[in-house]
């Protein structure tokens, strides 16, 4: 009898302790994915911005055809990217042409002091800092549910009931990894 | 310590607080029975139990509703209504730029967008106020705009984000809302005393037993020392938080020295931030008042003040830093 008790009591605690271990998977996978959503959110935004600021500065900038179209052949590209490993390559090109655009820029007073201009490279800049944090947000909680799955015991459950591992994002453009080049700090000193 | 850790303790500091607060309200209500009451054969104690629901609705107001009022006696003005307000393309553009940041932050901590505030003064500085990460609001003046970098902002932003995001704005309102149910209290026991005053001799010479007198005693200590402990707490609180907040502030840029710099310009300012009073100093990356602070901590000086020494501020920030400053 009280051999009975002990086996069902310690198979009530295995259950409940693979439930809760099962729901923090859930959690962070969630979370995981939200953190993923984010950065779709900003890479949007930063998609829809290019075709304004092009425009803008299309006028002024006539001898540069070929740095604005290339800026928006990257994003073209950019914007049929598939996975995080994907996406990084392709964002980082268009990063790349974007800079070239700014740089350019720079050799063209009526556009720096142009406040439509100032306004969209303060807009660019700081989507792109939200794509960065959105990453560094994303890649945080994705190392969290990548060590949640993969440490002794929880491994146990996370095998069995499919939770698969979450890709990171990293640096793929060798440039990336060098200080960028372009200063889009538009604060006067 | 981590996040979670950061958020436990909180959370045990705010029901350590409430406990507190019961106890110092249930005495001064207790004194309130024995003194002004005292004599009648009333075995529900009054008074104990209106100070206990007076206070108690009090701060649960404060709770709810003191971040409002902290944002009215700074006389902020919400980021849309100056924008729209702006006159210059400059203010405008630092305006959409503190917009950005907060973005940019809100997004870095993974928590919703918090409301931004602008207060009109010139003096560099930032706070932030609420009571949970779904009821935020960060403030800054005119003056940071002005005198901070980019990075540098996004530097103080983030740090008012580390705030909210380790609960330091709830336990702030908790303990701000408190203080006040105290104060009002002890006004309001100090006042029905003068009037109770009779009753109370009375009592005494009936008799009423040494213990009623040892009561007394310790009430009248209580109604003076509860505004003063209130305000120690807040501002012990306030000090520790400071050093956790720069380094997760930090943690959510990744670029200690742009918040060294930024501390580093806002000292220089020592000007007073005459918009913030007293009594929301501890809310703020760095002291309004405009104190020099002396570089030893825990002085009798020191503890009264809300910010530990700036200095030492930016030397544990540098030494987060990957390389030592430029220059």
């Amino acid at each position: 009898m009280l051999g009975i008790v002990l086996v069902l009591a310690v198979a009530a605690a295995l259950v409940l302790w693979g439930i809760g271990i099962y729901n923090r998977l859930v959690g962070l996978r969630n979370q995981k994915e939200n953190g993923w959503r984010q950065i779709d959110v900003q890479l949007k935004r930063r998609h829809d911005l290019i075709p304004n600021l092009v425009n803008t500065v299309r006028g002024a900038m006539e001898f540069e055809r070929d740095t604005l179209t290339a800026v928006m052949d990257a994003r073209a590209r950019a914007m049929t990217a598939t996975g995080p490993a994907d996406a990084g390559a392709k964002e980082g090109m268009l990063t790349q042409a974007l800079g070239k655009l700014f740089a350019l820029a720079e050799n063209y007073p009526q556009l720096t002091a142009n406040q439509n201009v100032r306004m969209l490279q303060e807009e660019l800049a700081s989507t792109e800092n939200k794509i960065g944090f959105a990453r560094q947000f994303y890649n945080d909680i994705a190392t969290t549910y990548n060590i949640a799955r993969e440490v002794f015991p929880s491994n146990l459950i996370a095998g069995p009931f499919g939770f698969g591992p979450a890709e990171l994002f990293q640096i793929t453009e060798e440039a990336e990894r060098q200080v960028p080049a372009v200063d889009l700090s538009i604060k006067k000193s | 310590m981590n996040l979670l850790e950061q958020q436990a303790a909180n959370r045990r500091r705010t029901w350590l607080v409430m406990a507190v607060f019961v106890l110092l309200v249930a005495g001064l209500g207790l004194g309130l029975d024995l003194v002004v009451f005292a004599g009648g054969d009333r075995v529900v104690p009054v008074g104990t139990l209106a100070a206990l629901g007076v206070s108690g609705g009090q701060a649960w107001w404060g709770f709810r509703h003191g971040d409002r009022s902290v944002l009215r006696s700074t006389a902020a003005v919400p980021l849309h209504d100056r924008l729209t307000a702006a006159g210059s393309e400059e203010t405008r553009h630092q305006l959409r730029q503190l917009d950005n940041v907060v973005d940019e932050m809100a997004i870095a901590a993974g928590l919703p967008k918090p409301a931004v505030w602008v207060i009109p003064d010139a003096d560099p500085n930032a706070f932030a106020t609420g009571r949970d990460p779904e009821h935020a609001s960060i403030a800054v003046t005119e003056g940071l705009l002005g005198t901070l970098s980019r990075d540098e902002l996004q530097g103080v932003v983030a740090h008012e984000m580390a705030h909210i995001r380790n609960y330091d704005i709830r336990l702030m309102t908790v303990v701000a809302a408190l203080a006040g149910a105290i104060l009002l209290l002890a006004d309001w026991s100090a006042r029905s005393m003068r009037w109770g005053g009779r009753g109370r001799r009375r009592d005494a010479d009936s008799g009423g037993g040494g213990l009623a007198v040892v009561f007394v005693a310790i009430w009248l200590v209580a109604i003076v020392l509860a505004p003063v402990l209130g305000r120690l707490l807040a501002l012990a609180v306030s000090r520790r938080r400071e050093y956790l907040a720069d380094a997760t502030g930090a943690q959510l840029t990744r670029n200690p020295m742009a918040l060294a710099n930024a501390l580093e310009k806002i000292e220089s300012a020592v000007a007073p931030t005459p918009a913030i009073k007293r009594g929301s100093a501890h809310l703020c990356i760095a002291d309004p008042l405009g104190l020099q602070i002396d570089q030893r901590e825990g002085t009798w000086a020191n503890l009264w003040a809300t910010h530990p020494p700036m200095a030492r501020r930016i030397a544990a920030l540098r030494t987060m830093a990957y390389a030592p400053p430029a220059g």
